[in-house]
């Protein structure tokens, strides 16, 4: 049975039944756009729709553009087309969701609550302070805990870190451009220019290869002891990732939680609260050989392809520190350029490494830094942009 | 790097599946035995016109696809093997100018110095090298060719803007020569292996699919297939034992193309069936990562040859 033998009438409610589909995604959460829908009816065209498991396939393949999303479009899929034997009846009527009988899986909640009542959010309202500090404030500020700030302090300390600029241009890549000073040829724009000539060379011209920043993946504890220092430091992803394009965020307390896409948010407190709204284990425990093993195992190979340098920010106190952990912190050093591990107990004069956890971390960071106040995150861009170690020499030009 | 291949059956070009049982028979007519889900989005994928985007881990057969179905369609097949870095004078096209410059230097030879007319001469087709995307857009007596795009996600994001204009008009523009348009659209797959996200915009222009491991049953078949020496009692144990495998908590589970490769190693060392001393030995063709390799020693081998060999 294909959609173009049907009545008229018919097929403007399978077109509306698509649509309402759609739009049931869209409020799950995936990204569907107009376009989607039209490829939809026109590739139901083509295959025969009383086989569901074929429409499954087709709809997935149109609407479905990211793995992660697989899931969700399953539950809506069926919710939405119901049971096999009601599928007969999918172009009869606009099926609405019912109650899910049968024991809920992971992302049916959601698609439930997206189908039923369109529900408005309240839009927060942000009271904003406007408090100058004095020069020799701001001098305190540089130097003050983040754990011991005020309210007004930190939402000051959050506006300096906004304003800080990381410096660009750490990799060279394989990609060329029009460079004077450049050492390769551009033999192609060379011969163009010699044609004005009836064919001598006058003008060289030549190729520069283009630098690019090199990647920067964040692996931030969100733990209980932490709590103190999460605000800010998302804060400042959130700034390195406005200027960086290239920067992946992780949080991790007793589980790992990507958070990329819900930093990239331009409004920071926008991207702060949708970052949060991701994850379930806010300043709960920790398990950093889990959520490691979990990195390492998940998205090393997609994150930190491209060179990348890690920051690790956690303070390393980990109950369950065994030889796991060891081995897990050794291959992220390994698949990495460079891994930073910022800690902010550093900043006790005294500071020893004596808590098993950190014993076992330490042998694996290429770096060991405090990162309790501004001035200490101001190093940290600093080393940033410094040139990376000799071995990646070759690839990189330290930024002017 | 890049490779244009002419299949041996290029003059003999079949039409398109005309359902998706068709899509499915073509396929397995070429040994590749695939899920329904795939069959019908390369199906959807040829009567759309519409590029097919594969992703998944590595050996689940993303590429063989392409291969495969230039050689059941009769069609060219063109490979663009991604990197980092790949621009468009090695995927798109390039000048030579070493024939270039001779050609000016024969014509002031020649006493010629009408620049206008030298201008054409040497921006002509002649003195332009094609590479795969431009080569995919000309016309082939055998219908329009497959194009691989293969492992999208090892080029730069610049690269993948570039594919953008190709993909939804298949026409690149060149400045001195002017727009080359596809008569009719090449049959594209392209494959990604997820080491890093390909942005939305291309994927919008696609038919995605994930490809996942097949199911023990499709597996097996699969090993009988392409290793056609083999023992039934072998090519069960071993399906049983890679699909163990899978559930460990490994750094990099084997996949098909693995499964394959030990099948083939295990017969040809003339095994009948799996013991420790022959999977201890061959355990590389299926384990990439020394580490994984380590923790399937001793007792965790034992456990999975057990569960793989016990007979039910």
């Amino acid at each position: 049975m294909a959609i173009n033998h049907l009545a008229p009438a018919q097929t403007e409610q399978f077109a509306d039944n698509i649509v309402g589909f759609a739009r049931a995604l869209r409020s799950a959460g995936m990204p569907v756009g107009p376009g989607a829908v039209i490829d939809a009816m026109s590739a139901l065209q083509v295959i025969d729709i009383g086989n569901r498991a074929d429409v499954f396939t087709t709809l997935e393949a149109i609407f479905v553009k990211r793995h992660e999303h697989a899931l969700i479009f399953k539950q809506a899929f069926n919710l939405f087309f119901r049971a096999s034997e009601e599928w007969k009846h999918m172009l009869d009527s606009v099926p609405l969701p019912d109650q899910a009988k049968k024991k809920p899986q992971a992302g049916s909640r959601r698609v439930q609550e997206a189908m039923s009542q369109p529900r408005m959010t309240e839009t927060p309202q942000h009271q904003e302070q406007d408090l100058r500090l004095s020069v020799s404030d701001r001098e305190i500020l540089q130097k003050k805990d983040f754990a011991q700030m005020s309210a007004a302090e930190i939402s000051e300390a959050l506006r300096a870190v906004e304003r800080m600029h990381l410096p660009q241009a750490e990799l060279l890549t394989r990609r060329h451009r029009p460079d004077a000073r450049g050492l390769r040829l551009d033999l192609r724009r060379t011969l163009r220019a010699s044609l004005r000539t009836g064919g001598d060379i006058i003008d060289i011209h030549r190729l520069g290869r283009i630098e690019k920043p090199a990647p920067i993946v964040a692996l931030l504890d969100i733990s209980g002891s932490m709590s103190e220092y999460t605000r800010l430091f998302l804060h400042f992803l959130h700034a390195i990732g406005d200027a960086r394009k290239r920067v992946s965020v992780f949080l991790f307390g007793t589980r790992l939680t990507n958070v990329t896409r819900a930093l990239r948010q331009r409004d920071p407190d926008e991207a702060l609260a949708s970052c949060s709204a991701s994850v379930e284990d806010w300043a709960g425990g920790t398990r950093i050989s889990a959520s490691l093993h979990n990195f390492n195992k998940l998205w090393a190979r997609r994150v930190l392809s491209q060179g990348a340098i890690v920051l690790l920010i956690s303070d390393g106190l980990e109950r369950e520190a065994d030889s796991r952990l060891a081995f897990e912190m050794d291959r992220l050093h390994r698949s990495c350029r460079r891994l930073i591990w910022l800690n902010p107990l550093l900043r006790f004069g005294g500071f020893e490494a004596k808590a098993q956890g950190i014993k076992m971390m330490l042998p694996h960071v290429d770096e060991f830094r405090p990162v309790h106040n501004l001035s200490s995150i101001q190093e940290l861009i600093t080393t940033l942009s410094r040139p990376l170690p000799p071995h990646h020499r070759s690839l990189i030009r330290s930024a002017a | 790097m890049t490779s244009a291949a002419n299949t041996s059956g290029a003059n003999t070009s079949v039409g398109l599946p005309a359902s998706v049982d068709a899509m499915l028979e073509l396929l397995t007519s070429r040994g590749y035995l695939a899920e329904r889900s795939l069959a019908t989005v390369t199906y959807l994928s040829l009567r759309m016109g519409r590029p097919l985007f594969l992703e998944g881990e590595a050996g689940v057969g993303k590429t063989e696809i392409a291969k495969v179905l230039s050689a059941a369609l009769g069609r060219k097949l063109i490979r663009l093997q991604c990197y980092e870095g790949l621009d468009v004078s090695s995927a798109v096209y390039e000048w030579n100018s070493a024939a270039q410059m001779i050609a000016i230097r024969m014509a002031e030879a020649a006493g010629d110095t009408d620049r206008d007319q030298l201008s054409s001469d040497i921006f002509a087709d002649r003195y332009m090298i094609k590479r795969p995307l431009l080569q995919a857009l000309e016309p082939d007596v055998a219908g329009p060719p497959v194009l691989l795009i293969d492992e999208l996600d090892r080029a730069d994001e610049a690269f993948e803007a570039y594919l953008l204009e190709i993909l939804s008009d298949f026409q690149v523009t060149i400045p001195e020569f002017g727009t080359v348009k596809a008569p009719s659209p090449p049959i594209v797959i392209i494959t990604s292996n997820r080491t890093r996200e390909i942005h939305d915009a291309l994927k919008r222009r696609c038919l995605y699919h994930w490809v996942d491991y097949p199911a023990a049953e499709r597996e097996l078949a699969i090993v009988k297939t392409r290793v056609p020496g083999i023992s039934a009692k072998l090519s069960q144990q071993v399906v049983r034992f890679v699909q163990a495998l899978r559930n460990q908590d490994f750094y990099k589970s084997p996949g098909v193309a693995e499964t394959i490769d030990w099948a083939t190693a295990l017969s040809e060392l003339d095994a009948r069936s799996l013991t420790p001393q022959v999977v201890g030995d061959t355990l590389g063709a299926l384990l990439k990562y020394q580490d994984d390799i380590t923790r399937m020693q001793g007792d965790t081998l034992q456990k999975v040859l057990k569960d793989a060999t016990s007979e039910n």
